[in-house]
């Protein structure tokens, strides 16, 4: 006998209340997988700790990503009574300060605090602390924030924490509706892609569902393996049930029976929280025969990626399905005509499906108000590099990308010159400093050579070497071709060879007319997204940072001081002779005495990098 | 657990159904560490697939072994993040600290030093997954003590 959802709903939303009410603090710790890296297990261990040895009242709790990843780990305390303080940088021996002076005292810690929870978050209507700002006020989460709306705040393991915030609203929503009904909203919407291209949703979705009856299987893309991507690990561990409410109503809009999530083998704690939050759907009754009473039978399946490029091309993707080699097959037929065992199928980004419950909840038109002309409503970008601010962000789409590095992302790194925002991964390209006006829209990302990609943006700054950045994309996707088609398996391998030959100091004039016209081979004559646009890294440089690829061949000169044979590394005067560089060289080349000036072997050095990184008195430089 | 066979693990999927193909070779990896010639023989009568097509589709993802890891896994991320952040050069410091090249494994089988191209943890960078514990922000001073915690010199 299954509760209707309403029921459920309005349970948790009782539980809830309830857990508001029972006088315990409640200790929500960002523990994705971005957290764990800065340590959030360890104050995790602190909070429990704490509550042991003191004997407090303590509700400790694991949430997703909040977004601010440069703070983490980050830290949520709801103390009864008191608006709820999302804490920064906590780690283990900063635990003790929050336990003492806030949980169990009344300094708020206003030296460790992001922020006050206000109302854009969920908090009081008027909630403040005194030296406390809002949350909102925090450039990375002033934007709105509509897929992101749960991460950090719940707990992701708790489906009567997704129930009780609207959660499954939109499903019940669309299941009142007839799947044609919910294919327009999501046209009304105007939902593109969000993996990258930014086809129309709702088009490839009426493609689909006007196919003769039979099975049909709908796929959840969650293969992110651009590297510099990380928005839809962080959405998968900090709120998978949006992604699974997303496949429901696309489910029921499809007319499909069956979804599956093909989802990267390397973000094991997604994986986890899927396959949990699966179970949890189950047991309310809304996986399998006839959902809530009605027509609509549904059933999830996850696949895991086993560490292929080219799998997030679609065709590539049905064929690892499949249990084949992942290699791309010629389109047309499109999947939605013929993909998975030759049955229809739609792909979707986890962007693109965590996107549809929110339209369903507030409706198409609500939805189509966030955005610009042609691309509608938000995205979210994993911003990283050089960077002050890193980590996830959502922002409108037409946004600038001086707005998101300089405003959200809070400038560069020690104040240096921004030199340029890579998007699209290896897919993407360069966009220099001097194009920063342009707003992240599909199309006005393609006119300055990029794409708008599923999300990772790299911010470079003037110690990136763009030659090198090319070498770096081309020498991924040269490993990543599957090999079927000549051009792009032997294209970006010859490309590779001249980027390489460049960086060496080796690189002939003719080179530059070489790479574009190998590049021209490798975009047209390959069959998939993989080949047609690995050239876009090298192309997107040469043509804004031309100079540099001269600078290293006519000159024999790395601009940034990145390319190892290249660059010298010498010791100044402002050596004091300390002897941390010579105890840090994995190849002992620096050598002296104590007190005096240490000396470089340039015989010996590999060029890592790692004295300058210990010598606390900037003795070391670069030519 | 060497030597015994794979059987527990095919009872859960059905026989001859292709599509479980690369499921069944992650259980099998996952269970014995990499995937030896004469398991990938079981696999193959088992869904009804050649050897050698078995090993044409495992070797085509890099998620599969073929040779038995270290005790200790050591995997770089080299993503764009972690690049322009200084990963390389970790990768390096590692290597010559384990005195191997990434791809292999040290003599006492203790550690394998193996490069990925991204962990989704860019905010962080650059990072170095050991195991299953990941360590953002590593530093060169870091990346020099991160091994003693496994055991490491």
């Amino acid at each position: 006998m299954t509760v209707s959802l309403a029921e459920q709903r309005a349970q948790a939303v009782a539980q809830r209340d309830a857990e508001a009410r029972n006088g315990r603090t409640q200790v929500l710790v960002g523990a994705a997988t971005c957290g764990q890296a800065a340590g959030a297990l360890g104050t995790m261990a602190a909070f429990e700790a704490a509550q042991a040895n003191r004997g407090l009242a303590l509700t400790v709790r694991k949430a997703g990503c909040f977004g601010p990843c440069y703070l983490e780990p980050l830290v949520l305390v709801r103390k009864p009574g008191a608006p709820a303080v999302l804490y920064g940088n906590v780690r283990q021996h900063a635990v003790h300060g929050i336990v003492e002076r806030w949980i169990q005292g009344d300094d708020p810690c206003a030296d460790l605090a992001v922020g006050v929870l206000d109302e854009a978050f969920g908090g009081a209507a008027g909630a403040r602390l005194d030296g406390i700002p809002p949350l909102s006020a925090h450039p990375m989460l002033g934007g709105p924030r509509l897929v992101l709306r749960n991460c950090g705040l719940i707990d992701p393991a708790d489906f009567g924490h997704y129930l009780a915030r609207d959660g499954y609203v939109g499903f019940e929503r669309a299941l009142r509706l007839a799947p044609q009904d919910v294919i327009d909203a999501v046209r009304v919407a105007g939902l593109r892609g969000r993996g990258g291209a930014g086809f129309p949703t709702a088009t490839k979705w009426q493609i689909c569902r006007d196919q003769p009856p039979g099975p049909r299987y709908l796929i959840c893309n969650a293969d992110e393996g651009d590297p510099g991507a990380f928005m839809n690990r962080s959405l998968i561990e900090g709120d998978p049930h949006a992604l699974l409410e997303g496949m429901l109503i696309a489910g029921y809009a499809l007319g499909v029976a069956q979804g599956l999530i093909y989802i990267r083998a390397e973000y094991p704690l997604a994986v986890r929280r899927l396959k949990a939050a699966i179970e949890q759907l189950r047991e309310a009754g809304l996986l399998g025969p006839r959902i809530q009473g009605s027509d609509f039978s549904f059933e999830l399946q996850i696949r895991e990626g086993a560490g292929a490029f080219v799998c997030g091309e679609e065709t590539a993707l049905i064929a690892s399905i499949e249990g084949e080699r992942g290699m791309p097959r010629p389109k047309p037929p499109f999947p939605a005509v013929a993909g998975l065992w030759g049955r229809p199928t739609i792909i979707n980004n986890v962007e693109t499906l965590a996107t549809v419950p929110l339209v369903l909840r507030v409706g198409g038109e609500a939805y189509a108000a966030f955005g610009s002309e042609r691309s509608k409503g938000t995205k979210t970008f994993a911003l990283a590099g050089k960077v002050k601010h890193t980590g996830l962000i959502e922002v409108p789409l037409g946004t600038s990308l001086r707005r998101i590095v300089f405003d959200v992302g809070g400038g560069i790194l020690d104040d240096r010159a921004v030199k340029a925002v890579q998007t699209g991964g290896p897919s993407g390209g360069c966009v220099p400093a001097s194009l920063l006006d342009t707003p992240v829209d599909y199309e006005a990302l393609v006119s300055a050579g990029t794409i708008m990609g599923s999300g990772g943006l790299i911010v470079m700054d003037e110690d990136s070497c763009m030659v090198d950045v090319a070498q770096f994309f081309l020498s991924f996707t040269e490993k990543e071709s599957c090999g079927k088609c000549p051009p792009c398996r032997v294209g970006t391998k010859q490309m590779l060879t001249i980027l390489e030959r460049i960086t060496a100091g080796q690189g002939r004039l003719d080179d530059l007319e070489r790479l574009e016209a190998i590049a021209v081979t490798v975009q047209t004559g390959s069959l998939c997204g993989l080949g047609q646009s690995a050239p876009s890294p090298v192309l997107t440089t040469l043509r804004y940072f031309r100079d540099e690829y001269l600078a290293h061949i006519v000159e024999h000169r790395c601009p940034a001081g990145v390319c190892p044979a290249l660059v010298t590394y010498e010791v100044n005067d402002l050596c004091n002779g300390c002897s941390l560089c010579a105890r840090m060289c994995p190849v002992d080349a620096i050598t002296g005495e104590r007190g005096k000036p240490y000396v470089i072997d340039d015989k010996a050095c590999i060029r890592c990098g790692a004295c300058a990184d210990a010598c606390n008195y900037d003795a070391i430089v670069v030519h | 657990m060497d030597g015994d066979g794979i059987e527990h693990i095919l009872v859960r999927f059905p026989q001859h159904d292709r599509g479980f193909l690369i499921p069944i070779l992650q259980e099998v990896q996952e269970h014995y560490g990499f995937l030896d010639p004469e398991r990938v023989d079981e696999v193959a009568a088992f869904t009804g697939a050649s050897a050698s097509e078995v090993f044409g589709v495992a070797s085509f993802y890099a998620q599969f072994r073929f040779t038995r890891p270290g005790r200790h896994q050591v995997k770089v991320c080299l993503g764009t993040a972690c690049h322009v952040r200084g990963g390389t050069r970790i990768l390096v410091l590692l290597q010559r600290q384990l005195k191997i090249k990434d791809g292999e494994t040290t003599p006492g089988g203790a550690f394998s030093l193996e490069r990925v191209a991204c962990f989704g943890c860019c905010a962080l960078a650059p990072v170095v997954v050991v195991d299953k514990d990941v360590h953002g922000r590593i530093t060169s001073t870091k990346a020099r003590n991160l091994l003693r915690r496994y055991g490491g010199s």
